[in-house]
């Protein structure tokens, strides 16, 4: 089979399944409270993880690093934590390439507290207007968030440009780095980034596990988004005290087995080198935009220079869905339909797309393998 | 008239005859390709269930007795299935209705359109077609 529905999720290396097989079957126990010598070397496996994310991101403390149970935990843990900092009239900007993920819980942060969403519109290549996200900038903006990367589209959105220019005007930014960090290894001191939120189910590691970066003064900010366990430092029924960072926002037992292999997954990661990594899907990503482009009617959607190994297309007058169909018959995993992005459907003016998205593990082969059966299914469809 | 049994094992025999995906699919896709289903009339926001991957527009008359089922699809894989489905279910009783099951589906290969998880409108079609026979059989009690 040919799996080419990476962006979605990315398939789990040996050495990560190794690491989750060796905790379950070697030193299984809760974290952070054990006096026993297993909860020890759970724990210390544990926050050795963070250490190596807190490395990979170039966070400049380890406590900046929250565990979450992904991407969607974290941009809800965040939206929360603004509902006791905005106030009626302060604005938000969103741009039109974000995922529904990205769009919701800002649309309720709204509702709790008065706050105005705006949105940075995207051109027909798929590229935000910075222009436009200038205009938008105000006294009142409060808070900019923009993914990374499209998931959608694939493109690369100019996050440098939109973290200096909402910081001249003292608004605080989160990136959704979801997209980007199968592809790009970003260092989160020189983007100077208020926040930065990932999931390591897209970096070769498990599901149910991501972080939420924070500049340490922003989480100081924030106030803890869920009660329990290991969050609180004292409690009497009077009164609790919270945990410092990062504790305070990592209430119950986390997803242990889960962040030591995210560690895991991130060492698998560098040590192939995100360069190189980097090099060799651009290759793909040109070779299958050749590839693709050759077929008559096919339209790519997403089409900027600055862009990932994602290619969003769809055949003239045949739906998605059917294509997507004839492609699984074939033994070819690719994602149909609006890809949690609604916004950029109706822009397109299109019911969704397929979606072939690559990883480093893939080739061109393979790609020829959906070239085949892009051009069987238009003979089927057509 | 035919029960909604008999049809259900003429379209198992009818497929039995393809020999593989390719020929299944070929012949959904044809009847995908007929004519429009449903009156443009009928293809409104009311009517309409949405998938996330593809939309369904559902109407429904009462004749006499029995319920008469148009239905459209923007995605010909699953017209095709409505066009079975409709065969199988329309200008039938609905106490029929309600009481039919979908089995023959896994019968004639088509099993994975009829998952939940592919959004396509189909499920949330079944249900709507037995939902008016129950509301059709309300009126008939």
């Amino acid at each position: 089979m040919v799996y080419f529905d990476n962006a979605a999720t990315s398939q789990t290396p040996q050495q990560v399944i190794d690491v989750i097989v060796d905790y379950y079957t070697n030193y299984n126990a809760n974290i952070h409270r054990g006096v026993h010598t297993l909860s020890q070397e759970a724990t210390d496996k544990y926050e050795q993880a963070r250490q190596t994310i807190q490395r990979h991101f170039n966070a400049k403390y380890v406590h900046e690093v929250i565990f979450t149970s992904g991407t969607t935990h974290s941009i809800n843990l965040v939206a929360n934590g603004f509902s006791a900092l905005l106030e009626k009239g302060d604005e938000i900007i969103v741009s039109a390439l974000e995922h529904h993920s990205n769009i919701v819980p800002w649309q309720m942060l709204c509702e709790r507290t008065g706050a105005i969403l705006k949105v940075i519109p995207m051109n027909q290549h798929g590229e935000l207007e910075m222009d436009a996200y200038d205009a938008l900038l105000s006294e009142n903006t409060k808070l900019v968030f923009v993914n990374h990367i499209s998931n959608a589209l694939g493109t690369i959105n100019p996050i440098k440009h939109i973290i200096d220019n909402a910081h001249q005007i003292g608004a605080a930014v989160l990136i959704d780095g979801a997209q980007a960090c199968p592809h790009i290894k970003p260092d989160l001191q020189d983007l100077n980034v208020d926040f930065y939120v990932a999931s390591a189910h897209k970096i070769c590691g498990p599901t149910g596990v991501g972080i939420l970066y924070g500049k340490e003064e922003w989480l100081n900010k924030l106030p803890p988004y869920q009660g329990g366990g290991e969050m609180i430092a004292e409690v009497t029924f009077e009164k609790t005290t919270y945990a410092g960072l990062p504790h305070k926002f990592e209430a119950g037992t986390p997803n242990i087995c889960g962040g030591i292999a995210f560690g895991a997954a991130l060492n698998y990661m560098n040590a192939i080198g995100f360069e190189a990594i980097a090099d060799y899907e651009n290759e793909l990503l040109d070779y299958g935009t050749e590839k693709l482009s050759e077929i008559e009617g096919l339209k790519i959607y997403g089409t900027s220079k600055n862009k990932t190994s994602v290619i969003s297309f769809n055949l003239e007058g045949i739906h998605p869905y059917d294509v997507g169909s004839i492609l699984d018959k074939l033994g070819i995993a690719v994602r149909t339909g609006h890809h949690c992005a609604q916004p950029i459907m109706n822009y397109f003016n299109i019911p969704g797309t397929v979606r072939a998205s690559f990883a480093f593990y893939n080739t061109k082969t393979e790609i020829d393998t959906l070239v085949e059966g892009v051009r069987k299914a238009k003979m089927m469809l057509s | 008239m035919q029960s909604i049994q008999e049809i259900q094992n003429e379209i198992i025999d009818e497929f039995s005859m393809f020999e593989d995906w390719e020929e299944r699919y070929q012949y959904m896709i044809d009847l995908g390709k007929e004519l429009p289903l449903i009156q443009s009339q009928y293809k409104t926001e009311d009517n309409i269930i949405k998938g996330c991957q593809s939309k369904v527009w559902v109407h429904a008359e009462m004749n006499e007795d029995k319920i008469a089922f148009t239905a459209d699809s923007d995605a010909i894989i699953t017209k095709g299935i409505i066009a079975i489905l409709i065969r199988v279910f329309s200008n039938q009783h609905p106490k029929d209705i309600i009481d039919a099951n979908t089995d023959f589906i896994d019968k004639i290969g088509l099993k994975e359109h009829l998952s939940p998880t592919r959004a396509n409108g189909l499920v949330s079609m079944i249900k709507q077609l037995k939902m008016y026979a129950i509301a059709y059989q309300t009126q008939l009690n």
